[in-house]
């Protein structure tokens, strides 16, 4: 019996996935999103052994080499080297792995403590949800960048509360996403059955209520993923975020950006890195927009 | 020579699974002054035709004829300047949904007003009695009051009222309505289609009314064209035609309406129309048909007096006792 | 109208109390007590330090303390900057119109390229244009406008020699501060060419700003007209005989601005955030720079008073787009 029902269920979750993943792929770009931003993690995982280098190696006698292909440039150091020596595309293979562990923790906080809280506001409502709403609104009447200086100007500059800080700018949007979800599966049928069986508040939240409005907290989750990677590298910019020897890419930009003009690659090959990864995530998030919102499925 | 000829109009929409064929080879004269009713369940490619006619299908569609011409025109070869001076103005169309068919942004005046400055020339607000005339006439009380009035301060019988209004403010010699009542309240249905036979007499235009409801095409119509699955069933007059149907389909949505039940329940007809992926072999009405023969579901049938069918059903004595009685 | 615009407001007092309460907890959150804060480095002998308590009223109740700060706020008084030594509010406003002027000039250029480009990639749905448009839009909302800025300038200052690195006006130039918009300044100032330069100066931090209200704008309109396009009353548009143009650009176009202007609404708040970076690469000399700096040089004071103002110009902004959402639908005006 018990098999049973362990079989169906799995059968209905797989054809979920085989529906889901026939409208994901509809999109090339988002297949392709998808892709690089595969090649980008395994590259962060796999970083000390692609890279050619250590990131902090400094080659005094090798310092602002341009990349191999311009005149003067070494195989060795592929996209050149920085002020003291360190060869670029190490450093910002090293990076990859900083940025994306940011923008994981940033949607992981940012998430979890969105979803509770709105889950709690849209079941419980009154007094509790006027509150939460309220905090929610002064958070979002401050620039998300702002918000997060002033915060880390209180917990003190570094990655670590960098990330909290963009968190906690990016909690509003999932509060107000989960409670509107919430509040609109409340009315169902199914909801009230499940009431009516006796399931209890932790219950209903939690097994009945969150999953049916997952499909709006992924895109969000997607699309916040790819801002905190874009903030973290800000906040790094503006030496708020992860401090100098860190390969942290918006960092690296900062650290040789009095060499913009002399050598120029040193501040190019960051950028370009967070912007293709920014945008193939922003490509996957558009596919999985697509694919799992069902009022925009293409007939 | 008749205001609309169109012969062997055939829509087909390219689609992700393949070219979809809406409308089948249909075929329509009209005359000044006729009201010809179209007729069939939904999906039945009954506005598509008339859409088709108007220029108002999206580019997904291919449009083929043998004819089409309004007024001596020729719509196929006219570019779409000279059809746009032609819609509008001598051929205009109502729609089903009279609340998402105005604009949410303007006032009454402004959507009249601009058709009339459209095709008449001139300002906007040079046309402001002849609007309030429109009203009055469409039916609705102290027209002044309901000039700056927006969409959503209507309700759904005003709303059409306002619509009709629109498409009669260039006294246009034909005018298409498709389901104009079907979103009403029956109450409102009733006035809505006596305004458009009143309207019809008075102007003189041609009606063509699109419609599944065949109560309504005893109402109102001289003619009727039986649509099902894109192909026309059946053309004949009206009075005819609901003494004797002569395709199945027209005897099955007949049988569907109360004055005909001849037993105690209604006769729903099963099933539904055919979609794309789901077309019989033969002919198209075959899985449905409660006379279809192994004919039927081999081969499509041949057109013989107007009459898509193999084995059409018998013609009886011409008498007229059971359609009066039953309006 | 007048009742959705109070609801409106009152909406806004709660947040404004908020927002009090977070530049207050702000100053208590920091280490150290506010009167260490105050002294900075230079520390402060604990005389000294109780009679600067009771001074300031550090010595009451914290919620008195709130009061009374929120009182400072209504009455317009935010604080003295540490470092200047001037009131907080005062340096606010002189640095606000050069904050306000290149942000104005970002959102016109978002505004101005972005609605007829999300219209274009609507009307041409599924062509090359369209790809185009929204590749170029998503590149746009992925760029990381700091390093942009610095791309921009390599180029445009450095290899092209086209436009200027920093600043709003070239130094040859002095013109009197009258409204504290350069443009406005420089052209009704005696000096020749003082215009020029300062419409120079605008150029990159313009483009660098408004990029990703650019490619936002050009989104949203874009799905916006899709969605508008296929409504029935655009279906009527047409069958009145008007022409395409006047189908696209007055029936629909006037349902999309609906949702585009709630769109450009929440820009504003994008476009302040990305003007701390953006002023910190041009050096332009606006609020978003005076936060960094204040920020980096612990003048507290400043950064609490500035982000109480910020935070104030994006209600009042958010107030504005709904009034004018207000008017351009007429489902609330009525």
């Amino acid at each position: 019996m018990t098999s049973i029902t362990a079989t169906t269920s799995y059968s209905v979750r797989s054809q979920q996935w085989r529906e889901f993943w026939f409208y994901f792929s509809v999109s090339k770009t988002a297949v392709a999103g998808l892709v690089f931003l595969i090649g980008v993690v395994l590259m962060a995982i796999f970083a000390d052994v692609i890279s050619p280098h250590l990131p902090a190696e400094q080659y005094r006698e090798f310092a602002e080499i341009p990349p191999a292909w311009m005149e003067g440039g070494q195989m060795r150091f592929f996209l050149g080297t920085d002020y003291a020596g360190r060869d670029m595309l190490s450093r910002i293979i090293h990076g990859a792995r900083l940025s994306l562990i940011a923008g994981c923790i940033v949607v992981l906080m940012s998430a979890s403590i969105g979803i509770l809280l709105g889950l709690v506001a849209g079941f419980r409502g009154g007094w509790l949800e006027t509150v939460i709403m309220r905090i929610m609104d002064t958070i979002m009447a401050v620039p998300g960048l702002l918000m997060a200086l002033v915060l880390v100007a209180v917990l003190g500059p570094g990655l670590l509360n960098a990330m909290v800080a963009i968190a906690i700018t990016y909690t509003p949007s999932f509060v107000r996403l989960t409670r509107a979800s919430t509040l609109s599966e409340l009315n169902k049928d199914y909801v009230t059955a499940s009431k009516v069986a006796g399931a209890g508040p932790i219950r209903l939240m939690f097994i009945s209520i969150l999953p049916n409005c997952m499909a709006p907290l992924i895109v969000q989750g997607t699309l916040s993923f790819s801002t905190a990677i874009l903030d973290t590298a800000a906040l790094g910019f503006l030496g708020m975020g992860a401090q100098a020897p860190l390969p942290e890419w918006g960092t690296l930009i900062a650290e040789n950006r009095d060499l913009m003009l002399s050598a120029p690659w040193t501040v190019t090959f960051p950028g370009i890195a967070i912007l293709l990864a920014v945008l193939a995530i922003n490509l996957m998030g558009d596919g999985l927009r697509d694919a799992l919102d069902p009022k925009l499925k293409r007939s | 020579m008749a205001l609309l000829e169109i012969t062997n109009l055939t829509v087909e929409f390219a689609t992700a699974h393949g070219s979809l064929r809406a409308v089948d080879q249909v075929s329509l004269s009209l005359d000044v002054g006729d009201i010809v009713a179209i007729v069939g369940e939904s999906g039945s490619g009954k506005s598509v035709a008339m859409l088709a006619l108007m220029g108002l299908l999206p580019w997904t569609a291919t449009i083929t004829a043998d004819q089409m011409s309004f007024d001596g025109k020729d719509l196929l070869t006219m570019n779409a300047k000279q059809r746009r001076a032609i819609i509008g103005k001598d051929i205009s169309m109502i729609f089903q949904e009279p609340m998402t068919s105005l604009n949410p942004c303007f006032n009454v005046e402004y959507q009249i007003s601009e058709v009339l400055a459209q095709h008449f020339g001139g300002s906007r607000r040079s046309h402001k009695n002849r609007v309030i005339k429109l009203l009055e006439k469409v039916g609705i009380p102290a027209p002044e009051t309901r000039l700056k009035a927006y969409p959503h301060q209507l309700s759904g019988g005003m709303s059409q009222r306002v619509m009709i209004a629109m498409m009669i403010a260039c006294e246009p010699k034909l005018l298409i309505a498709d389901e104009p009542t079907t979103a009403l309240d029956v109450t409102i249905q009733a006035q809505i289609l006596e305004l458009l036979v009143e309207l019809q007499q008075a102007n003189g235009m041609a009606l063509v009314l699109i419609t599944h409801d065949m109560a309504v095409v005893a109402e109102t119509a001289d003619r009727v064209v039986v649509q099902y699955a894109g192909q026309q069933v059946e053309q004949r007059a009206v009075i005819e035609l609901f003494n004797n149907p002569r395709h199945p389909y027209t005897e099955a949505l007949l049988s569907a309406l109360p004055e005909y039940a001849k037993e105690k329940t209604l006769n729903a007809i099963p099933g539904v129309v055919p979609g794309q992926l789901d077309r019989p072999a033969g002919c198209l009405f075959n899985p449905r048909c409660e006379h279809a023969q192994d004919l039927c579901r081999q081969k499509p049938p041949q057109r013989s007096e107007g009459i898509l069918c193999h084995y059409p059903l018998p013609l009886k004595g011409a008498t007229t006792d059971h359609v009066e009685a039953s309006l | 109208m007048f009742k959705f615009l109070f609801k409106r407001l009152l909406v806004l007092v709660p947040v404004f109390f908020g927002v009090t309460l977070v530049a207050f907890g702000f100053i208590r959150a920091l280490p150290g007590d506010p009167i260490e804060v105050l002294a900075g480095e230079r520390g402060v002998s604990p005389e000294r330090h109780a009679e600067l308590m009771a001074q300031l009223g550090l010595d009451e109740p914290l919620w008195q303390q709130y009061f009374s700060y929120v009182g400072d706020v209504l009455q317009g008084d935010l604080g003295t900057s540490l470092i200047t030594n001037r009131p907080v509010a005062e340096e606010f406003f002189e640095l606000f119109p050069a904050t306000a002027e290149l942000a104005i000039c970002a959102m016109l250029f978002a505004i101005i390229l972005g609605i007829p480009a999300g219209i274009i990639a609507a009307v041409k749905r599924g062509t090359l244009v369209d790809q185009g448009i929204m590749s170029l839009s998503l590149a746009g909302y992925s760029m990381p406008i700091f390093w942009w800025g610095l791309l921009l300038i390599i180029l445009f200052s450095n290899t092209l020699h086209l436009t200027p690195v920093s600043g709003r006006l070239s130094f040859l130039f002095e013109v009197e501060h009258v409204t504290g918009f350069m443009l406005i300044d420089s052209l009704f100032s005696d000096e020749e060419g003082a215009f020029k330069s300062a419409l120079h100066h605008l150029v990159l931090p313009t483009i660098v700003l408004g990029t990703i209200p650019l490619a936002v704008i050009a989104r949203q309109t874009r799905s916006a007209m899709l969605e508008v396009l296929s409504e029935d009353y655009v279906r009527t548009a047409k069958a009145k005989g008007l022409s395409p143009l006047r189908v696209i650009a007055v029936h629909a176009l006037r349902n999309a601005m609906i949702t585009v202007t709630t769109v450009i609404g929440l820009q504003v708040a994008v476009l302040l955030a990305g003007a701390i970076l953006t002023e910190t690469i041009f050096s332009w000399p606006g609020i978003g720079k005076w936060i960094i700096f204040s920020v980096f040089s612990r003048d507290y004071y400043a950064v609490q008073g500035g982000l109480l103002l910020i935070a104030g110009c994006v209600m009042v902004v958010n107030l504005t787009v709904d009034l004018l959402y207000g008017l351009i639908n007429p489902r609330i005006v009525h």
